[in-house]
């Protein structure tokens, strides 16, 4: 068990989940993470949505709908790295 | 009777004095000076274990890159298209055809000149009647022929490696190769010629030699890396004398350098040369021996590749180059390209394992830069190599298979080129060059796609040789699964039906039969298509397709097991009236199909089908070929196993010559036969019962051949351990015991089968057994008695195995003697016999409990103490496991004096190498903590800590957290903490692990005790040693996880403060430790604490401090994703994008 075989193995691990990130992930791509796992996390649990659907005054689908949409860019465009 | 003493003496005088024979045996069974790598030392070459039939890889020659017809800017005019390829192959094929076709005229013209002599012999002299009538060589019977087609094993590795016909036709035995001139035949078989030297010009028959046939040494090239080595030496000291060297030899002055005469031409052609002048080859034998000088050639460091862990004599052929000192500048584009691969390829071949990393990767990641010409054009020689070693396979394979990921359909004219390296893989012996051979093959086809492989493959499938015709087959096996079979089909279909030649056919069907090996059940839904494909093969003309035809189905009807009979019904007649045509190994492939089609039908069908084929099968039974009799074995097991067949039909009409035949004493000889004699009966046995097939061979038992009982015995078992006893008779039982008892003692090979048939035998007639026990018990006890440690051994042995069952019987007092008996052999010296012993003395105390046990406990046990001492494992394990059953059941019918003495030797078992031992002697701490109280106990283990072996210490930390659990953990704790403050490193780390150890066994449990070992560990984690930290880490691990929801954040918050600051360790023991503790910390406390330390970090200016945080964020954000949600901390929008997350703003 040497040093780089542990961090590889464990890195590997971590590099199958999308969501995880690295010592260069910049704060909009941390952002667009949160923003989805936070849309699959409402559309997840039923009575998040029909609470969010009661306050906007929509439909339980149109709510789901609507989230999933977002999904796409929830941040609006990207920020170009700076290399 | 004086005298007689006195010759007694004379006679026992020896003509030396000598240790007796065992101890020489002991001496040389433990010789230490055995090289446990001596199987390694010899070659680790390829070559030199492949078998001849693998070696034909080495004939075969990469041919020129072909055009690849589906590239944008084909370049046609200069490599071949499809047409030449087809053309070429038809041309070998013709070549091939006339050469034999000379062949035969020859030998049919020196058969007639032999004739007309042998006629002119005869009418000279009569034959006269005493004579035998002189016999035709004889015909080879069709079964001694080698045959590639015969794949009657399971394995597939038996059926080719052998000579097929028509390729000896090649190459004619008959022709003595001493009495011809050796001669360039236009035929290239590298044997039998005398090796010639394009380059040096040298002729067949070498000029200026004497006029001798037979080639001198010193034309010939060098063979060996040796021979190579050896013979530059020699050129180098017979090199022309240079004009320099003459100056300095000859006197300056007086002398005059004459011009050479106008018509002087120097001697070039070297065989002439070498001739000229005489050189002693060697003076006398040499020894090679490995000598470290002799690489003074050989340059310790490459220009441009760094320092090389090796560079062989070898290498210098594929990678001299990089050796010649050139100016990089001067260099063309190509032949920069070039040098940059053989340099990859070289660190790739012999650097170490990073540099092998790194050129691995980087060969990978410009390979598209290199192109694929280059790339193959260096990788592939170097497979073809004779030198090659398995790790260098192994290693430019990987090349191959990452190289041709990046090439992609660039790859598509080297296709050819490529499987002619690979395709031996697939029939390699090492079943991982066999999976690595498959991988890149199907790799290769997704690549180049399959219309490209068809067409370059198409070309081989009727090769003349039989060996490129099985590879191909293989190979087209591996492009089918990978591309689909479906899409593979209608190539199949007319191959299958090929009208041009039967090889055709034969290499279309095996690529089906390979296709139903390699997909297994996979091949369920295109099965009927399959099977119609192939199936006019079993009508074919030639013998070997319609044999292969027959085998193709049998691999079919075995993948497609259970299911599928429907698709076997255009099969089913041709294969019944084949049966009946057949003779020899064309029957045998039919026999084999049809053994594992029965299985598929129903019970109906079956029956019938049966019947019918068993009367061929039991015609065969008498067949002497070993082949034919495994086949017919497993047909019949076949059979017998499917519901159709009625037990009487077997009764009647195979049981009787089933024994007649198989059961007889030759069988048992052979390994493969035995076993498969066994297996079908069993299988018959599952029908008929256990009384008629028990019935039939018992008597055997008392066979004189030990093999054969043995193969009784094995069946006897088989059977009663799957059908039990309740249909034996009382007769048959009287039989079988009387059968079982001879076979026992008469065995003079130990073998664990008679022991094991003994019990199951025993076991399974229960109470059955009782009137018999008295007669085994003596037996038992006569053999307890005797010389031989073997039989001793047995007979204890035997007692564990019949103790559940006399208590069954009720014959607690005859279990009684048997204890006292083997209580007094316990002083055996042979330790095998002895663990034995003890192993028969458990297994009484087992059944008959410790109260009643004779000898009582209290007398048993002390007896025990001084055998702990014993070093043999066996003796150890047995022991060890009667003390801890003695410690667990009867611990108050010992003093607690004699278990501390007891604990004292248990200890020195914490040495133990066998993991069996150490765990029951600590779970034997445990009994004994829990008999006599853990002070006593713990102080011995404590003291232990301070030991220097790390294996010793780390058993005593597991014997202590066990005592821990068995006597609750606060008898132990204080002592325990109180151990920490002994300023010695092994034991505050020993306390720890117990500590560890402790909280990981107890659980929940650990909630009560977490406030009083927070200061310690706190402590711990704040030492300057990395193991305290480490350990503390992971006991802050297994407690935390204990107490997961039961209320103790307060003291986990603490530590984890105290955990933080060690994420910053590099040593992977300790880094992985504090990790672990923080993902349990996770868990008791939340995600959300840890995301709370977590977000100081994520963007911290420092490179090293961000990458270890996000470490820990990615472990927790895989742990808990969800649960984060409403945590993460909130972002303002910028001008561009939005970060809020609005929806959780909202209030109703």
């Amino acid at each position: 068990m040497d040093r780089f075989n542990l961090n590889s193995q464990l890195e590997h691990l971590q590099s199958k989940y999308v969501g995880t990130g690295h010592a260069d992930t910049n704060k909009f791509e941390w952002m667009v993470n949160q923003h989805r796992d936070s849309y699959a996390s409402y559309i997840g649990h039923h009575s998040l949505i029909s609470y969010f659907a009661v306050a906007q005054n929509e439909s339980i689908a149109r709510v789901k709908f609507e989230f999933v949409e977002k999904m796409l860019q929830p941040c609006g465009l990207p920020v170009p790295r700076d290399e | 009777m004086e005298i007689d003493e006195l010759s007694q003496q004379q006679t026992k005088r020896l003509t030396s004095y000598t240790a007796p024979a065992e101890v020489y045996e002991d001496l040389i069974g433990s010789d230490d000076d055995v090289d446990p790598f001596l199987q390694r030392t010899g070659s680790r070459r390829i070559v030199d274990r492949q078998s001849e039939y693998h070696a034909r890889r080495l004939n075969r020659v990469i041919s020129p890159e072909r055009n690849d017809p589906f590239a944008e800017n084909e370049s046609k005019d200069e490599s071949r298209s499809y047409a030449d390829v087809m053309r070429e192959a038809e041309l070998e094929k013709e070549e091939q055809r006339i050469m034999r076709e000379l062949e035969k005229k020859k030998k049919e013209a020196e058969k007639k000149a032999k004739e007309v002599t042998v006629e002119q012999a005869t009418t000279q002299k009569k034959r006269r009647w005493d004579m035998e009538t002189p016999v035709e060589a004889k015909q080879t019977s069709e079964w001694s022929k080698p045959d590639d087609e015969s794949s009657v094993g399971k394995s597939r590795w038996d059926e080719t490696p052998r000579v097929s016909e028509d390729v000896e036709m090649d190459t004619p035995r008959k022709r003595s190769r001493w009495d011809v001139t050796p001669q360039v035949s236009a035929k290239k078989s590298r044997w039998d010629e005398t090796p010639t030297h394009p380059v040096a010009q040298i002729g067949a028959t070498p000029v200026g030699n004497l006029g001798l046939l037979t080639p001198t040494p010193g034309h010939l090239i060098p063979m060996t890396p040796e021979a190579q080595r050896w013979e530059k030496d020699l050129d180098a000291r017979n090199r022309p004398l240079s004009d320099e060297e003459l100056d300095s030899m000859f006197p300056s002055t007086g002398y005059k350098i004459l011009d050479p005469p106008a018509g002087y031409v120097p001697i070039r052609t070297p065989a002439r040369k070498l001739m000229a002048t005489p050189t002693p080859m060697v003076d006398g034998f040499v020894m090679l021996e490995e000598d470290r000088t002799q690489n003074y050639d050989l340059p310790a460091e490459i220009p441009g590749v760094g320092n090389l862990p090796f560079f062989k004599q070898e290498d210098m052929q594929h990678f001299g180059k990089l050796l010649e000192d050139k100016d990089e500048s001067e260099l063309s584009v190509e032949e920069l390209k070039e040098r940059k691969i053989m340099r990859l390829l070289l660190k790739i071949k012999n650097g170490t394992p990073p540099m092998r990393k790194t050129a691995l990767r980087q060969i990978t990641d410009k390979a598209r830069d290199f192109g694929a010409g280059p790339l193959f054009n260096q990788i592939l020689p170097l497979l073809m190599s004779q030198n090659l070693e398995d790790q260098e396979r192994h290693l430019l394979v990987k090349v191959i298979d990452r190289i041709l990921y990046k090439l992609d359909a660039l790859v598509r004219p080297y296709v050819h080129k490529i499987l002619v390296v690979i395709e031996p893989l697939l029939i390699d012996e090492d079943y991982f060059a066999r999976c690595e051979g498959r991988e890149i093959i199907s790799n290769l086809s997704k690549a180049a796609g399959l219309p490209t492989m068809i067409a370059t493959m198409r070309p081989d499938i009727d090769h003349v040789d039989e060996y490129v015709r099985n590879t191909t087959a293989r190979a087209f096996s591996v492009v089918a699964s990978a591309h689909g079979i479906p899409a593979l089909l209608p190539f199949l279909k007319a191959v299958c039906k090929s009208k041009k030649s039967w090889q055709a056919r034969h290499t279309g069907i095996k690529i089906v039969q390979q296709i139903a090996i390699l997909m297994g059940c996979a091949v369920l839904p295109h099965l009927k298509n399959l099977v119609e494909a192939i199936a006019h093969g079993l009508e074919d003309e030639q013998q070997k397709v319609r044999t292969i035809t027959a085998l193709a189905i049998a691999a079919l009807a075995e993948a497609a097991a259970p299911y599928g009979i429907e698709s076997f019904d255009s099969v089913l007649k041709p294969l019944w009236t084949g049966i009946r045509k057949h003779r020899g190994k064309g029957l045998a492939a039919f026999l084999k199909a049809i053994g594992y089609i029965i299985p598929l039908m129903d019970a109906e069908y079956a029956n019938y089908y049966t019947k019918e084929v068993m009367i061929i099968l039991i015609r065969e039974f008498q067949s002497p070929d070993e082949e034919m009799k495994k086949i017919v074995l497993k047909v019949v097991k076949q059979c017998a196993a499917t519901d159709g067949v009625q037990p009487h039909y077997i009764k009647e009409e195979i049981l009787p010559e089933f024994f007649k035949n198989f059961w007889v004493r030759r069988m048992a000889l052979d390994r493969r036969n035995y076993r498969q004699v066994v297996e079908t009966t069993v299988e018959l046995a599952q029908k008929v019962g256990v009384t008629e097939i028990v019935g039939r061979i018992v008597e055997d038992l008392k066979d004189e051949s030990e093999p054969y009982r043995k193969m009784v015995m094995e069946t006897v078992e088989k059977v009663v351990s799957q059908l039990g006893a309740a249909d034996i008779d009382t007769r048959l039982e009287e039989v079988l015991i009387d059968g079982i008892l001879y076979a026992f003692q008469e065995q003079t090979v130990e073998d664990i089968v008679m022991l094991n048939g003994f019990g199951t035998v025993v076991n399974a007639l229960g109470l059955r057994v009782k009137p018999y026990l008295q007669q085994i018990t003596s037996t038992i006890l006569w053999r307890l008695n005797n010389k031989s440690a073997k039989v001793r051994q047995q007979a204890a042995d035997l007692i564990s195995r019949i103790a559940v069952v006399m208590k069954t019987c009720g014959e607690e007092k005859l279990m009684g003697h048997l204890g006292v008996v083997l209580y007094e052999y316990l002083g055996e010296e042979y330790p095998e016999v002895l663990g034995s012993i003890l192993g028969g003395l458990k297994s009484i105390v087992n059944v008959i409990g410790m109260s009643s046990m004779t000898p009582p406990i209290k007398d048993l046990l002390p007896r025990l103490t001084p055998i702990l001492k014993n070093r043999h494992e066996k003796v150890q394990e047995s022991c060890i496991d009667l003390v801890g059953r003695i410690a667990d059941r009867g611990a108050e019918f010992v003093s607690a004096r004699e278990w501390m003495r007891i604990c004292f030797e248990l200890l020195d078992m914490l040495k133990a190498h066998k993991k069996g031992i150490r765990r029951a002697t600590v779970n034997t701490f445990g009994y004994i903590a829990k008999a006599i109280g853990p002070q006593d106990v713990l102080a011995t283990l404590l003291n232990n800590l301070k030991v220097q072996e790390r294996q010793n210490r780390v058993c005593t930390t597991v014997a202590i957290a066990i005592v821990a659990e068995t006597c609750a953990p606060f008898t132990v704790l204080p002592a325990l903490m109180n151990e920490y403050r002994v300023p010695e490193l092994n034991v505050q780390n020993g306390v720890l692990k117990s500590l560890s150890f402790l909280f990981e066994y107890i659980g929940e449990m650990g909630k009560d005790y977490i406030y009083a070992v927070t200061p310690l560990l706190e402590d711990a984690l704040m030492d300057r040693d990395l193991v305290h930290r480490q350990t503390a880490c992971t006991t802050v691990k297994h407690m935390s996880l204990g107490v997961f929801g039961l209320g103790c954040e307060d003291a986990l918050l603490h530590l984890l403060n105290y955990v933080w600051p060690n994420i910053f360790e590099t040593s992977p023991h300790v880094i992985n430790a504090v990790m672990e503790a923080i993902e349990g910390l996770r868990v008791a406390l939340g995600p959300t604490t840890v995301l709370q330390y977590v977000l100081q970090g994520l963007f911290h200016p420092a490179r090293k401090v961000r990458e270890i945080y996000w470490k820990i964020y990615n472990n927790l954000y895989i742990g808990a994703q969800d649960a984060l949600i409403p945590y993460y901390p909130r972002i303002e929008d910028d001008e561009r994008n939005n970060y809020e997350r609005y929806e959780l703003s909202m209030w109703l």
